[in-house]
């Protein structure tokens, strides 16, 4: 552990990606297996599994110290495992180590115990650690790890040290997994380069750019782009062939085990990009109800009945052993027309191309799509000619959002930001008036203004403060904030009975008195409309 | 005597803290008829005052960061020293061991004593008297590290750690970002005492404050300013000390070093992040300030029933002098700004 906990603060600090690539280099060349390999899955992002949950690192810390020190520590830190490392205060009868374990005895040790048992060997090893150390173990067993290196010079790194392309390993890496002894053991020379064949991999997704009206429009025709309504739910990549089924999420996350009907559903050998949604007797469910079953490992039955799993399916990369990339969208839509049509319908749907003539039609689109209060964010334009590439290429894909909502909000309590922001009251709580001519807080935001305006609010809350509720400063409600946000929902977790999608500040109401900012009335009237 | 209830001749006024029957400022961040200043810090000792009641040193500090007619009317006092301010108000000023010349400022008044700390430090320091313990009724403390997470190792440890990166990267230039008052001189002597044997070269902006303590009779051995050093015999800073402030780690000056290793030192390096902002490579964690668990054991050594805070993080530390206890409040001070560290 000494070691790996070595490595990160050197490449923590170390400010080249070259300089990184050869520090990280060295280390796997001369570590030992597994260490070297959970620790390439460590910084390369690949770990599958958490070995002790965020929350019990936060628990056992506010058992420890006073809550309101701690939240003050977490405010000015910005990050809760250096705040924890650094103000861990070791137990009064530590339990004495001879050496601190290494990373694969730790991972091991961990994996084997229950809850309890978790729980005091992450209090041993907290105790017998330094900073950096106890750093590196809350880093490591929350998957949280950030020091500055992307997955594609970690790839980089083990391209170099094979002396192959970049392309052999990019192949390799989703087919292969940690330890990763395989690889190493390619790369040392002792064994051939593993077969992947057979092994379901992610392809990292085709993503658009927001359009610019005023450029963009003039390459759009009815001839050459399609247009479709960009849904507001996950964007997943099932890849499936005789013998197993895999979901992945955006960022290339196995997440088929929170979704087990949709597995079960997949009896196909092909894979398909789509949005995950929910979908009850063919209707469409909100961001609220997918949100439920997003993060479970293992859904419950009821849940899963509760709350069905549906992809609208809108492309299609390869069927049986055909690649469908190479192929213009016009092809691989129609293959996926076939492909979609014989699939249970309330698991499966294809996309609707929706016809449209002029950019009035477009611009009517998506005035639907905002009518639909957040069911769907807007409008996707492709262009019928392009074939599916990984990233985001130039004029191939638009998204056109809806223009957001606005609503004058009343400020109410403000926070310290985290890390660069933590001299700054920068977190701000903003409520409507109820009937009763109470504010009801109605969310959050910490962004949509300039560091200018961040100074000005600063002065403004000094200035009038109210009471203190540990970090949290009530202020005097006389502030009003323009919030725009993308879409409202109904939620019983919030007192005001509402939860805002994506809230931003877009102008601070200098002028505006307080009594003159919106009802809460106005916020449910939106709701409703989607509704009806 | 009527009402000497601390509040009532020692307020908080925009200019500063100010000693009513005195009509005198601590610290005052504007120019003032009398300021009592602590130490040379910029935020502490601004130039302009008709009178400045500070330690010879610091007076010698102001003369050479501003001009020498910027401190007019000063008044050098020494340690112990106690000076009549009129009015039954009586000012002397203790170590505080925060930099060369800083001072606890001790004023009585009607039976009763304020210590305004200034900035402090309770870590050994050869460059400085220590700071000496004032018992007290109010103490007026700062709170620069006034967190739990602030917990600052001994300064030998960090030089180790600086001694070992030159004999492991012995190619490249340990260009180390200090600022210029306290710590720069500061690191040298820790050098020195860490067996560091060569001569250090020194940014320019290092230089007339390293000299003034030279003519106050610290030793920091032999030392060279960078610029008087040709381009073509810069190789001999590989594997050596080069200090500088803090803004000249990353900018075009340091390009023209051999192989440059950027370091800063300070208290703040403890953060990550904070590290990482100044694009430093490694971080050594050397404070002129108190830290978490010296900031409350003086408050509670001084025995001072009223505990007043100054600057820095100011809530964690009322709240926990409060749980022990002890009247906290902070005084909301105007145009105190993070001291530069
Ligand atoms: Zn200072």
């Amino acid at each position: 552990m000494e070691r790996f906990s070595n490595l990160l603060d050197d490449l923590y600090f170390t400010n080249s990606s070259r300089a990184k690539e050869s520090i990280l280099a060295d280390y796997l060349r001369s570590a030992p297996d597994p260490d070297r390999g959970w620790a390439l899955a460590a910084i390369g992002g690949t770990l599958t599994f958490d070995l002790f949950k965020r929350n019990l690192a936060r628990t056992l810390m506010t058992e420890r110290m006073d809550p309101e020190l701690f939240a003050l520590s977490y405010d000015y830190v910005g990050e809760l495992s250096e705040t924890i490392a650094l103000a861990w205060p070791v137990s009064d009868n530590p339990k004495r180590l001879n050496r601190l374990p290494s990373l694969s005895e730790i991972i091991n040790e961990f994996n084997s115990r229950g809850k309890l048992g978790i729980r005091d060997y992450l209090i041993e090893l907290l105790d017998a650690m330094t900073p950096p150390q106890r750093w590196a173990l809350l880093k490591l067993g929350t998957r949280g790890l950030r020091i500055g290196m992307s997955a594609r010079s970690v790839k980089r790194t083990l391209a170099n040290m094979k002396n192959v392309e970049l392309d052999v390993i990019e192949e390799l890496w989703h087919g292969v997994s940690p330890p990763y002894q395989e690889l190493f053991e390619w790369i040392d020379d002792r064994a051939p380069m593993p077969d992947i064949s057979k092994r379901l991999t992610y392809s990292p997704v085709m993503l658009a750019h927001p359009i610019d009206v005023e450029k963009d429009f003039s390459r759009i025709a009815p001839h050459s782009h399609q247009a479709e309504w960009k849904w507001d739910g996950i964007r997943v990549q099932i890849a499936a062939n005789a013998s197993d089924v895999k979901i992945f999420s955006r960022k290339g996350d196995d997440i088929s085990h929170s979704f087990p009907d949709l597995v079960e559903a997949v009896d196909f050998d092909a894979v398909i990009d789509g949005e995950l949604l929910i979908s009850r007797d063919g209707e469409i469910g909100s961001f609220n109800d997918l949100q439920q079953r997003l993060n479970k490992k293992k859904p419950t039955k009821a849940l899963v009945q509760k709350l069905p799993a549906h992809v609208i399916a809108y492309d299609i990369l390869r069927e049986g052993n055909t690649n469908l990339r190479p192929l213009p969208l016009s092809q691989r839509r129609e293959a996926l027309k076939t492909f979609i049509d014989p699939r249970d319908p309330g698991r499966f749907s294809l996309s609707r191309v929706l016809p449209f003539e002029t950019h009035a039609d477009l611009s009517a689109l998506r005035q639907k799509a905002a009518d639909t209060g957040g069911l769907m964010e807007g409008l996707m334009i492709k262009n019928l000619s392009s074939d599916y590439v990984s990233g985001r290429p130039k004029h191939a894909w638009y998204k056109w959002k809806c223009d957001p909502h606005l609503l004058d909000a009343v400020l109410m309590y403000a926070q310290r930001g985290h890390g660069k922001r933590s001299s700054y009251y920068s977190d701000y709580t903003f409520g409507l008036w109820a009937g009763d001519g109470q504010l009801l807080p109605i969310g959050k935001a910490y962004f949509g203004f300039t560091d200018e305006e961040l100074k000005q609010l600063d002065t403004w809350i000094r200035n009038h403060k109210q009471q203190r509720f540990g970090p949290v400063q009530e202020v005097e409600k006389e502030l009003v904030f323009e919030v725009a946000f993308d879409s409202a929902q109904t939620s019983s977790r919030h007192k005001s009975g509402y939860a805002l999608r994506f809230p931003r500040i877009s102008r601070i109401r200098w002028d505006k008195p307080a009594a003159e900012a919106n009802q809460l009335e106005d916020l449910a009237q939106l709701v409703d409309r989607k509704r009806n | 005597m009527t009402d000497v209830s601390p509040e009532s001749w020692m307020q908080v006024r925009p200019e500063g803290l100010y000693c009513k029957p005195a009509d005198a400022f601590v610290d005052p961040h504007r120019p003032v008829g009398r300021a009592i200043v602590t130490h040379g810090h910029a935020d502490h000792a601004r130039s302009g005052h008709e009178t400045v009641f500070a330690t010879a040193e610091t007076v010698a500090i102001m003369r050479t960061r501003y001009t020498d007619d910027a401190v007019t009317g000063a008044q050098p006092m020494t340690y112990g020293e106690r000076k009549d301010l009129g009015n039954g108000v009586t000012l002397w000023l203790a170590p505080a061991g925060h930099i060369l010349g800083s001072a606890q400022a001790v004023i009585e008044f009607g039976g009763r004593r304020i210590v305004i700390s200034g900035d402090y430090k309770r870590h050994f320091d050869p460059t400085c008297a220590p700071f000496e313990l004032v018992p007290c009724d109010v103490f007026v403390t700062e709170a620069t590290f006034a967190l739990p997470v602030f917990s600052h190792p001994p300064i030998e440890h960090e030089m180790a750690k600086l001694m070992r990166s030159m004999a492991s990267l012995p190619d490249r230039t340990h260009l180390v970002g200090v600022y210029a008052l306290g710590k720069c001189q500061r690191v040298m002597a820790a050098l020195r005492e860490a067996g560091y044997p060569h001569p250090f070269f020194l940014h320019g902006a290092l230089v007339r404050l390293t000299q003034l303590y030279e003519g106050l009779g610290y030793d920091f051995g032999s030392w060279q300013e960078v610029s008087k050093i040709d381009r073509s015999d810069r190789d001999q800073f590989r594997g050596r000390v080069v200090l500088c402030p803090p803004s000249a780690l990353a900018d075009r000056w340091s390009r023209s070093l051999p192989d440059p290793l950027p370091i800063m030192a300070s208290g703040w390096m403890q953060i990550r992040a904070r590290a990482r902002q100044r694009r430093a490579e490694m971080a050594l964690i050397v404070s002129d300030h108190a830290d978490w668990a010296d900031l409350l054991e003086t408050a509670r050594e001084t025995g001072a029933g009223d505990v007043w805070i100054t600057h820095g993080r100011v809530e964690a530390l009322e709240h926990a002098l409060k749980q022990q206890g002890i009247r906290a409040k902070a005084l909301d001070l105007v145009g105190r700004e993070e001291e530069p560290e």
